[in-house]
Formats: C-alpha cells, structure tokens, sequence
C-alpha cells in the first residue's frame, strides 16, 4: 500500500519546518572537521547564509571578502589553485548572479575545485522582493561546462548534501531557500550527487522537481498517484532514472522554485524530446520578476503549490 | 651587471620570437607582449624560483598573468625557460594548439590560470598568496597586471582585499605602458596618480623603468623584503619596445604585423641584438 520511499518520514502531515541553510551551515562544519583543507569565504551575509557556523569553528579558514562578489569567485580560485577547498557563499542574486563571467572563467575553465553556495534562492525569500529572488541562478549555471548544479529538498539533504559537495573533485553550484521548509528526508534516505531518487512510486504522470516544492510534489501524488522523483542534481542529470519513469508513466510535470525557462523543466525537456518525447507541463516561475510579499502569498501566487500540480497533471490527462 | 646584459640578449630574442609568432598567427596583440619582454625575462631568468622540468612543483613561485591578451610573451619565455620547445611557438592561436589565443591553464605547462577577462588576476593571485600564507609556505606570488584593467572594478576590490590582508608574498607588476584598445589610458579614462591610489589602499609602491632588467630584479628583491604589506611595481614600459614604428603607438595594441612589417621589425631587432652583443664583449 504504501508508496512512499521508506526512508522519507512516515506521515507527511506531520513535517517539521527546519532551514534549508542551516542544514548547510552545519554540513560545513562537518566537512571542515573531515577535511582542512577546507577554507570558507563570505561576501558580508555570513550570518545569513549560515557560513557563520563555519567561520565561530574555523576562524584561521574564514575569509571576510566583504560587498565584493567578484573578488569573491576569483579569490576562491586562486586558493583552490594552491590547494584549499573553498566554498562562497552569498545570496543567489548576488552569486553567480553578479559573478557569472568570474566564475565561468577564474572557477569553471581553470577547473578550480570551488564549491559556490547560492542562499535566499527562490520567489520565497519573500518580502525583500524581486532584487533579491534568484529565479534565473539554475538557468545560468547550466549552462557551463565543468560545473554540477545542485538542490536540496530540505535541512537533512542540504547537510548531506554538503559533505558531499566537499568530497567531490571539481566546481559545484548548490542553492537553497531563505524560509524553514518541511523536513521530510532522514538520515537514513540515500543521497549522490548525480542520482535522482524515487520519493513515490505511481502511475499515469511522473512529477520531477527540486528543492523544496518536492514536499508539494508528493502532496500532490496523494492526489493522483503520480511518481516523484527528486531531482537534486540537475546537472548532471540522471538520465536513467528520468527515462525508466516516463516509459512506465508515458506524461511528466516538472516543478522547481525557479523560471521555467532554462531551469530543471528545461533539463528534463531537453532530455525527453531527445529520447522519449511525451506530453509535458512545467511547474514554476513563467518568464516574470517576483514581487514583495509573504513567502506563503508568493507561492501561491506564482502558482508553485500542491494544488498547482495537480492542475497541471488534470491538463495532461485532458490532452 | 653581466648577468644583466646576458639577459637583455633573451629579451631581443624573445622580442624576435614575439614578431614571427605573430607574423604566423595572423592576429593577436604586438605592443604589449613586445613592451613587457623584459619584465618576463627578469623574472623566468632571475627572480623566480621554478623548475621549467616540474612545473607542477608545489614550491615553485607563481605567476599570475592577469591581462592575458599579452600572452605571446609569457610563451615565448616558457618556451625559452624550457617549460616546452621553441617550435610550437608558431602554432600560436592555430587550432589544436596548446597555444590558445589567451592562456589556458589546462593544456600549457607553466601556465597558472586561464586568463583574458580583465580585471581578474589580481583577484587569483591574492587567493593563492592567501592559501601558501595558511599554510606556512614560502613560494611568492607575483601577478602581472595591464594599466588598462585598472579601469576594473574587481581590480580595486581584490587591491583593497590584499591591504586588508596584509599579504607580504605577493608582488604585482603593473605594465605601465598608457595605451589601451580605445586609446591613451588617460584619455579612455584617467589613472593617475597610481602611486597615490595603490599607497591609500595600504600597498607599498615601487616605480621602474621597466626596459631596465637589473633596475626589475633590484624592485623584486626590495619588494621580498617588505614583511607587512604587498609591494605593486610600476613598470614605465614603451609598447611596442624595439620595433620603432610600433612604439607608443595604441593601434599597435591589437593587432600583428604583416610580412612586409615583419621583415622590418626583426632586421631592427637583429641590428639590436649585434649592438648588445658586441657590447657585451
């Protein structure tokens, strides 16, 4: 009967609300115990990206860049080239969303082993409103080569996510909310960076989705039994596990926190009309700027909620 | 002062090297590579401590070349130093060479970063210096930098990095040689006064005449002797140093001679090579 992964908690309902960031900020802790040669830098929003965990542990490995997100991605390359393992950290906006062209080029085309953490990602870092909502970061990372892209669902994988971020060769991009979320993963649900799990098993639809909205995927699949797949790593993507779903489902509706245009639903596009075309519908941001509001106003505004996806599923099955 | 003017007979060689590359290319930058010949040979044949046969060596010094447009000259030292032969210096910019019209730290031996963009060397060199801090570890950075990129935005913010750091083992070296694409530097957007600028961000300020290769290494020796802060070198350089119709001239800045303008160039430097030859003996 049960159809839910059996590492998720049981009840659903029942979630905890927990920060995505401070999965991260106490994953960094972890990986700087592991590993010294792991160096964290901040381009002054160190308490809220949560490097502050980091930087009260390892003060000697912290580096306070200041408003300078530039300098920020070619500094951290310039330690990767001696050896360290740096992470940067700033809010999505800012980086890569400043430093796109630092990053392709200092990080990316050196092949410089620095992980970038882009924070308050996502419509729902709420009231600061548009300057301040990455919805474009996924979009632009893609887009280079060497560099994997990340998305953790909730507070458990981020701190997961984290320690493997550290032990992987090679530039990472991962972003993750400003909001607590549902925590809904434990410690015992598996994480790999390039491997998509199967949260639900169903039939009829597949619903791919990153970050947080999985929780209101599998909201969702209680619905209409649809299979869902967290699609943390969205680059490089885990063709296989895609592919084996949609032949079985045959339709697929991908959400994320993001612009439809360019993001995870452009990924999972991409890959199907190369290999199994079906019928498909993206959940996400459609090409606008956010606005000023709550985080709750704004999703369901923006139509990125439980009920949203269900709609999209009743208009494959129309089709 | 011997070993100086051994050296200047690198400098002309390299010199020679930089027109046939260029000739052969068909394209890239003549003024710059030729007016920073003499930086590079300082520093690969005197200053730096590096082993062309292990250029992965952990202790080597580095160099970081932030403005890589002038990467012609950085081959032709490598070349010379022995980091790979002579002969592939006429592949510059052809397809599958190791030779990519701006460095690629990938596929070169000697080649720290990949570089092209203005503005981000500085940045690189400053993370480098850093890390080899960290660690105890005494290799030095030196980074060498256009006066056209001081227009960056980032230049400044890893230049106020590196004061606030105080990190003595890095000294940059400013080619100073006032042109630009769009023009003079201080026409497409005034500099000066440099000293003042990089003084005020807490660095110590060295200036040079930058075709003088004994006044160089006598500036990069004073610079490992500042513990407190890092050390930016001002080279006062001619662009286009040693092929007369190319000096001081900007539109010389991006482009590569034809062969007519390539026979000229090297018989001038050939002549120049005698004369500090015969010198020499």
């Amino acid at each position: 009967m049960n159809k839910i992964n059996n590492t998720l908690i049981k009840d659903l309902e029942k979630a905890t609300l927990k920060n995505i960031r401070d999965g991260f900020g106490e994953g960094l802790v972890l990986a700087g115990e592991k590993n010294k040669k792991v160096v964290a830098l901040c381009a002054d929003l160190t308490d809220s990206t949560r490097m502050s965990f980091f930087r009260d542990e390892f003060k000697e490995r912290f580096v306070e860049i200041g408003v300078a997100e530039q300098n920020l991605a070619s500094v951290a390359s310039g330690l990767a080239a001696v050896g360290k393992i740096p992470f940067i950290a700033s809010y999505a906006m800012f980086s890569p969303g400043r430093n796109w062209e630092q990053i392709r080029t200092t990080i990316a085309y050196n092949n410089q082993n620095v992980k970038i953490a882009g924070a308050h990602a996502g419509i729902s870092v709420g009231p600061d409103g548009a300057t301040h909502q990455a919805l474009e970061d996924i979009a632009i990372m893609r887009a280079i080569p060497n560099m994997v892209v990340l998305s953790p669902c909730d507070y458990n994988e981020a701190k997961k996510m984290t320690l493997a971020v550290a032990r992987h060769k090679g530039p990472v991009y991962f972003r993750f909310p400003r909001e607590a979320t549902p925590v809904f993963t434990t410690v015992r649900t598996p994480f790999k960076i390039g491997r998509a799990e199967v949260f639900r098993e169903g039939s009829g639809v597949t619903i791919v989705a990153s970050g947080s909205l999985v929780y209101e995927a599998l909201l969702a699949a209680e619905v209409t039994d649809a299979e869902v797949i967290n699609c943390h790593t969205i680059k490089p993507l885990d063709k296989e596990t895609i592919l084996k779903s949609v032949k079985k489902t045959g339709r697929v509706v991908t959400v994320e926190e993001h612009q439809v245009n360019g993001g995870l639903g452009s990924a999972v596009a991409e890959l199907l009309v190369e290999n199994n075309p079906v019928p498909m519908r993206r959940v996400g941001v459609r090409d606008s700027f956010g606005e000023t509001g709550e985080p709750e106003e704004l999703l369901e505004k923006f139509g990125l909620k439980a009920k949203n996806i269900i709609e999209a599923i009743e208009e494959l099955n129309i089709n | 002062m011997q070993k100086s003017k051994s050296l200047e007979v690198v400098a002309n060689e390299i010199r020679e090297d930089l027109v046939e590359m260029l000739l052969a290319a068909k394209s890239g930058h003549s003024a710059g590579p030729l007016g920073m010949a003499d930086v590079f040979t300082a520093l690969y044949f005197s200053v730096l401590n590096h082993n062309p046969k292990k250029p992965d060596w952990e202790d080597r010094d580095r160099v970081v070349l932030s403005n890589g447009h002038i990467c012609p000259v950085l081959y032709a030292t490598l070349a010379h130093a022995g980091y790979f032969p002579k002969s592939e210096l006429k592949t510059l910019r052809k397809l599958g060479s190791r030779l990519q019209g701006h460095p690629h730290r990938e596929v070169l031996p000697g080649v720290e970063t990949s570089s092209g963009p203005l503005g981000s060397g500085l940045s690189q060199a400053v993370g480098m210096a850093l890390g080899l801090r960290m660690d105890h570890k005494d290799p030095w950075i030196y980074c060498l930098m256009s006066d056209g990129e001081q227009d960056a935005g980032q230049t400044w913010e890893a230049v106020m990095l590196a004061g606030k750091l105080k990190l003595h083992n890095l000294t940059a070296v400013m080619d100073r040689n006032n042109i630009q694409i769009d023009g003079f530097t201080e026409a497409v957007m005034p500099l000066e006064p440099l000293r003042e600028k990089y003084e005020a961000f807490n660095w110590q300020v060295i200036e040079v005449d930058g075709h003088d290769i004994s006044e160089i290494i006598e500036a990069c020796d004073k610079a490992k002797a500042i513990y407190s802060k890092p050390v930016m070198i001002i080279a006062h350089t001619i662009p286009g140093k040693g092929v007369s119709f190319m000096e001081r001239k900007p539109e010389w800045h991006g482009k590569p001679p034809k062969k007519s303008e390539a026979d000229k160039a090297l018989k001038e430097l050939r002549t120049l090579g005698g004369k500090i030859k015969s010198e020499h003996e």
